[in-house]
């Protein structure tokens, strides 16, 4: 229920826009995240953009977790 | 797909369960609160990576498991009605109450559609000015500020015809009435969607109070397994504290605009929970101010009554007590095609969960 997809801003007009899900278009309503704009990456529930992804913060999870998998690997040689 | 291929690598999911295995030296248990994780736990075999210490148990994070056959059953109730329209989530088609279903009422003759989005069931209003269309209002923090930006719209519209039964609920009641009930738990994986919309403020007083760690985290595996990690570091030295994993949508402050649509519309009060029964404020009530699209103003239904499938243990399942293998109906009886409970209806009910995935579960835990 809860389920919020990952998607590209690739239009927008007043306060709807359509979005890219895996090269398919949906309309979203930017209602609860009024400052996206165009090329921003959003999670969309119902609908609706709930948040921004923050592209930095994406990386850096992603390092973390290289991170955890590097140390295992050289602690167990 | 972006967001998505890279949290699924299978060198770093197995990486991190490693490490997860060299750190975890005393058992605990985490609950899964929300069924979208419960749904990634099951369908990448996450508790099969796990070391015995660790215990998985899934918890109330399934709106539509949770709401109770009585919302169900005034939900069918107005279908029933000449005149009016249900619009609703795909969630609550199939859900049984204990007479019927929207799904047996659409097949009846009743007008049931199912919308993609709040937004949908205004356009329906719109285009059907004589008739009443009633929006069924469920899920926690992540639905309803949708439901509260379509009411706010319908009332600058002065689109009369368009009502909510409300059955949105707050998470932070039920996570601490599981604890007062008895449930065993160290530690929550926290919803991430949620907590984009509330923040992580609400989570601190359950962290003081209750003495166990809060980690919000994303869905995929990776996610899903770094946030046990931080658990069940912080079980190990002692330190329980509100984390955020998923910090690539989530917020320590959250989404306020979201949040202040919500107050704007809803207010807290007292609902039921399958399983666990009334729980103050823990539910979302729409607000006097806006009453003339509150369904139950309006039809005046009666208070629902609560009935359970006879044999069916969805409600202990909710709270982690038990699981689904310990149902005498699981599988024989109660099947995603024939489902007897909410808990197998929903697509992240637990009972689906195992059903769907338990081909690829290699142990019983």
């Amino acid at each position: 229920m809860c389920l919020g997809i990952p998607a590209k801003i690739i239009f927008i007009e007043g306060e709807m826009a359509t979005v890219s899900i895996g090269g398919v278009e949906y309309p979203a309503s930017l209602q609860l995240l009024p400052d996206a704009s165009l090329g921003d990456y959003v999670i969309i529930h119902a609908g609706f953009a709930i948040e921004k992804i923050d592209l930095q913060e994406a990386e850096e999870t992603i390092r973390i977790i290289q991170e955890i998998e590097k140390g295992f690997r050289n602690n167990t040689g | 797909m972006r967001f998505i291929d890279e949290y699924r690598d299978r060198k770093l999911v197995l990486g991190i369960a490693e490490s997860i295995r060299k750190r975890s030296t005393r058992d605990i248990v985490l609950m899964e609160v929300c069924g979208g994780h419960t749904m990634a736990v099951h369908k990448f075999g996450l508790r099969e990576l796990l070391p015995e210490t660790i215990r998985l148990i899934s918890g109330p994070g399934c709106p539509v498991c949770v709401s109770g056959t009585g919302f169900i059953d005034n939900v069918v109730k107005l279908a029933k009605m000449p005149g009016n329209i249900i619009a609703t989530y795909g969630d609550l088609l199939r859900v049984p109450g204990s007479f019927s279903s929207l799904e047996q009422e659409k097949g009846t003759g009743a007008d049931v559609r199912f919308v993609y989005s709040v937004l949908d069931s205004l356009e329906i209003a719109r285009r059907n000015p004589d008739r009443t269309i009633v929006f069924p209002g469920i899920g926690f923090e992540t639905t309803a500020p949708a439901t509260a930006a379509a009411i706010l719209h319908a009332h600058k519209e002065g689109l009369k015809n368009f009502k909510v039964l409300s059955s949105h609920k707050v998470m932070p009641p039920v996570m601490r009435a599981l604890i007062d009930e008895g449930v065993k738990i160290d530690g929550y994986i926290a919803p991430g969607h949620v907590t984009a919309i509330t923040g992580t403020e609400m989570y601190r007083p359950i962290v003081e109070k209750y003495g166990l760690g809060i980690v919000v985290a994303g869905f995929e595996p990776t996610d899903i397994l770094q946030s046990i990690k931080m658990l069940v570091a912080q079980f190990e030295d002692h330190d329980p504290k509100v984390e955020i994993q998923y910090s690539r949508v989530v917020k320590p402050e959250g989404n306020s605009i979201a949040r202040n649509l919500m107050n704007e519309i809803f207010e807290l009060g007292d609902d039921r929970w399958r399983g666990i029964g009334m729980i103050p404020d823990s539910g979302l009530k729409i607000r006097r101010k806006y009453q003339s699209f509150d369904t139950e103003k309006y039809f005046d239904l009666p208070e629902a009554e609560e009935t359970e499938p006879a044999g069916c243990i969805c409600g202990e399942v909710l709270k982690g007590l038990k699981t689904p293998t310990d149902c005498t109906l699981f599988s024989r009886v109660c099947t995603p095609v024939n489902p007897v409970g909410a808990c197998m209806v929903s697509n992240e009910g637990t009972c689906a969960a195992y059903y769907r995935y338990r081909q690829s579960e290699g142990h019983g835990r």
